[in-house]
């Protein structure tokens, strides 16, 4: 029996979306892609070259040094704030003024915009004005993120810290408040430890916001520009050039555009194969056998 | 395994109460007595959870105190008290299997592999969960999981008491009967203390040996559920117990002529017994309360000059037996009929027998049968209220 009419006109609701898709994503996307298969000496002189800037970018060493520091930093820092900001948000109240209180201190950092961030930092890192500078030599530690790689390393990793633990805090935070207090009771009826109250309670049902957070800060610190520009410029030397920064001195300083788009494109993969492999992994490790 | 005595507790969840209205349990004293399956039966907001989370030590009660074995434990945390409580919703732990939610509270308390093992095994085996020990507790139904949670209540089999609150509110009807008489048979294997809380009174009959009612923040009454059948101590108890409820209606004492006092309903006397009408002289109560169930109203075949004629309502069919309701006095009152009686209509002769007509003076009963000669507290406290 044949009661099904055929009717197309749902893809007219759905253009609007495909419209917006164009603009937003697909179209500057595809520009990029025509940009790193070409070489451009001006809008009339320009020549197909295949995949050439994709074989030069990926051999360019320089290149090869950023996406390494760039793992190495997003790494690190998720290692760092994800931990931390569980433990702040089990250390924050839940009731009472002093809820909303800790909520609007822990926001603080996320409202600050990047280059204000970044500017902070390098005065306060500074040895002469800064604090934590002036602290660090009144403790006898030769501390100059100017001047040391490690100790650029040092701070580019705390600043983020500072500005994005709170991040991963409140979603932790938001995840905790969701569990219903019975689970609690029933684990003092079950005498459960602290420990096992987090491991089997807290930490199970806060997977799918930790998700989230890593996620976000994964794509986040790989995408890092800002903070890092203004504090150290990328230096000293090279050593806290991320990838970004990476693209835009060839991309604006050098005006190279068919590497920059070629590199562009392998920046964006790289970001959603990551992204893909761990989101499949978490999903699947949380399913039932 | 334990006696669980509450004295004289009560408890607020206000900061400053003034009055009664602000307590959710009012002050009340009580023993649950070691080895017994009680029900604790009331509705909703009447104070069971309270009374029970009080009991299992997640609530500190503001007044009175809680001892398990005549010992004082106010102060120790449900995790000292050695209890297990099931709760109205499922509580799995997800990431674990069923084997190792089932095993969570024994291992926490340091039970060696091998006794974990059989003692899963054993309660899996009572609640047919033993195929899927082996699975997520994630992956469950609510039936399954709320069965996990019971589980973890009884693989501990040396606890104070099992306490359960609501625990079958998410199980299916057929499963809920079952598990109901598996619980039972637990109890009866295991001689552990039981208090169950319900809304159910069918629920807490086919568990219970004894019922505590609660109405208001208080234990109304606490007897076999027959006793609250029978002889109610409340008149929230007859009207909660049984289905329909009891028939209340008030009633005045009167002086006739030759002096003698009597019992009247508008223009009925409705007959009570010689030392009821003494006792509730000496009471001083002129106005009172009374009860009789609708199994227990005696309707008559035809016309009867002894008893009260009153007009037929209408008549419902329950299947294997009627529910007759009538108006006596311009108030609806209800009388069960048994299948083979006639369905009356238009003017009938209804009946209060003596025996079952109860006596009610501000909601508590008057008892002058021979028992009442142990009044009870409970009663007295609830005429000076």
């Amino acid at each position: 029996m044949q009661t099904k009419v055929e009717n197309n006109k749902a893809w007219f609701l759905v253009l609007p979306v495909f419209l917006i898709v164009a603009f937003s994503a697909i179209i500057p996307l595809m520009t990029v892609v025509n940009y790193s298969v070409q070489d451009i000496f001006d809008p009339y002189t320009r020549y197909f070259v295949g995949t050439e800037w994709f074989k030069q970018v990926m051999l360019d060493s320089r290149l090869q040094e950023a996406l390494l520091r760039q793992f190495i930093y997003s790494f690190t820092i998720i290692i760092i704030e994800v931990p931390l900001g569980i433990c702040v948000a089990l250390m924050m109240p839940t009731k009472g003024r002093g809820a909303s209180l800790a909520l609007i201190l822990v926001a603080i950092p996320l409202l600050i915009p990047w280059n204000v961030v970044g500017t902070i930092w390098q005065i306060f890192g500074r040895a002469d004005i800064g604090l934590f500078g002036a602290f660090m030599s009144s403790i006898g530690v030769d501390y100059n993120y100017a001047s040391d790689p490690t100790d650029a390393w040092l701070t580019v990793v705390l600043m983020d810290v500072w500005h994005w633990t709170p991040l991963v805090a409140l979603l932790c935070y938001s995840g905790l408040r969701a569990i219903p207090e019975v689970y609690y009771q029933a684990a003092r009826i079950d005498q459960a430890s602290r420990w096992a109250v987090f491991r089997y309670i807290q930490l199970p049902k806060l997977t799918n916001v930790l998700i989230i957070g890593v996620l976000l800060r994964f794509m986040d610190s790989f995408m890092i520009y800002t903070e890092p520009f203004v504090l150290t410029g990328g230096g000293p030397g090279s050593s806290t050039t991320f990838l970004s920064q990476a693209l835009v001195q060839q991309a604006i300083g050098q005006f190279d555009l068919g590497p920059a788009a070629a590199f562009s494109l392998v920046y964006f993969l790289i970001i959603l194969l990551v992204c893909w492999v761990f989101y499949t992994t978490i999903m699947n490790m949380q399913k039932d056998k | 395994m334990a006696s669980i005595t509450l004295n004289a507790l009560a408890h607020t969840y206000t900061d400053n109460p003034t009055k009664p209205e602000d307590y959710a349990i009012r002050e009340m004293s009580h023993v649950w007595e070691q080895g017994g399956a009680f029900a604790l039966l009331g509705p909703s907001g009447c104070g069971k959870s309270t009374l029970l989370n009080i009991i299992s030590g997640l609530l500190e009660p503001s007044h009175g105190e809680v001892l398990f074995d005549g010992k004082r434990v106010n102060e120790l945390k449900p995790e000292e008290r050695n209890i297990a409580q099931v709760f109205q919703f499922p509580v799995v732990y997800d990431t674990m299997t069923v084997f190792d939610n089932l095993a969570f509270p024994l291992r926490n308390i340091g039970v060696p592999e091998y006794k974990v093992k059989s003692k899963v095994y054993e309660v899996a085996e009572i609640l047919e969960l033993s195929d899927q020990l082996k699975r997520k507790a994630k992956g469950l139904s609510a039936d399954q999981k709320q069965k996990v949670s019971m589980g973890r209540g009884l693989v501990r089999d040396d606890v104070s008491a099992i306490l359960f609150d609501e625990p079958l509110t998410v199980i299916d009807p057929q499963l809920k009967w079952k598990l109901r008489r598996k619980l039972k048979q637990i109890h009866e294997q295991f001689n552990i203390t039981m208090v169950y809380v319900t809304h159910d009174q069918l629920e807490a009959s086919t568990f219970a040996d004894k019922i505590a009612v609660m109405y208001n923040g208080k234990i109304v009454q606490f007897g076999t559920p027959r006793e609250l059948f029978e002889k109610p101590a409340h008149t929230f108890v007859g009207y909660f117990i049984g289905s329909p409820g009891m028939n209340f209606f008030e009633a005045e004492l009167k002086s006739q002529d030759d002096k003698k006092e009597v019992l009247m309903f508008g223009d009925y006397e409705i007959s009570i017994s010689d030392a009821m009408l003494t006792r509730l002289k000496a009471m001083g109560a002129n106005k009172v309360t009374l009860g009789i169930r609708p199994e227990f109203v005696h309707v008559w075949d035809g016309k009867n000059n002894d008893a009260f004629p009153v007009e037929v309502d209408y008549v419902e069919d329950l299947g294997t037996y009627k529910i007759l309701s009538f108006l006596f006095q311009g108030q609806v009152m209800k009388a069960r009929l048994s299948e083979d009686q006639k369905v009356p209509s238009g003017q009938i002769y209804v009946s209060f027998p003596e025996q079952w007509t109860k006596v009610y003076v501000d909601e508590y009963l008057v008892d002058v049968s021979d028992q009442a000669h142990s009044e009870d507290p409970k009663k007295e406290t609830g005429h000076a209220n």
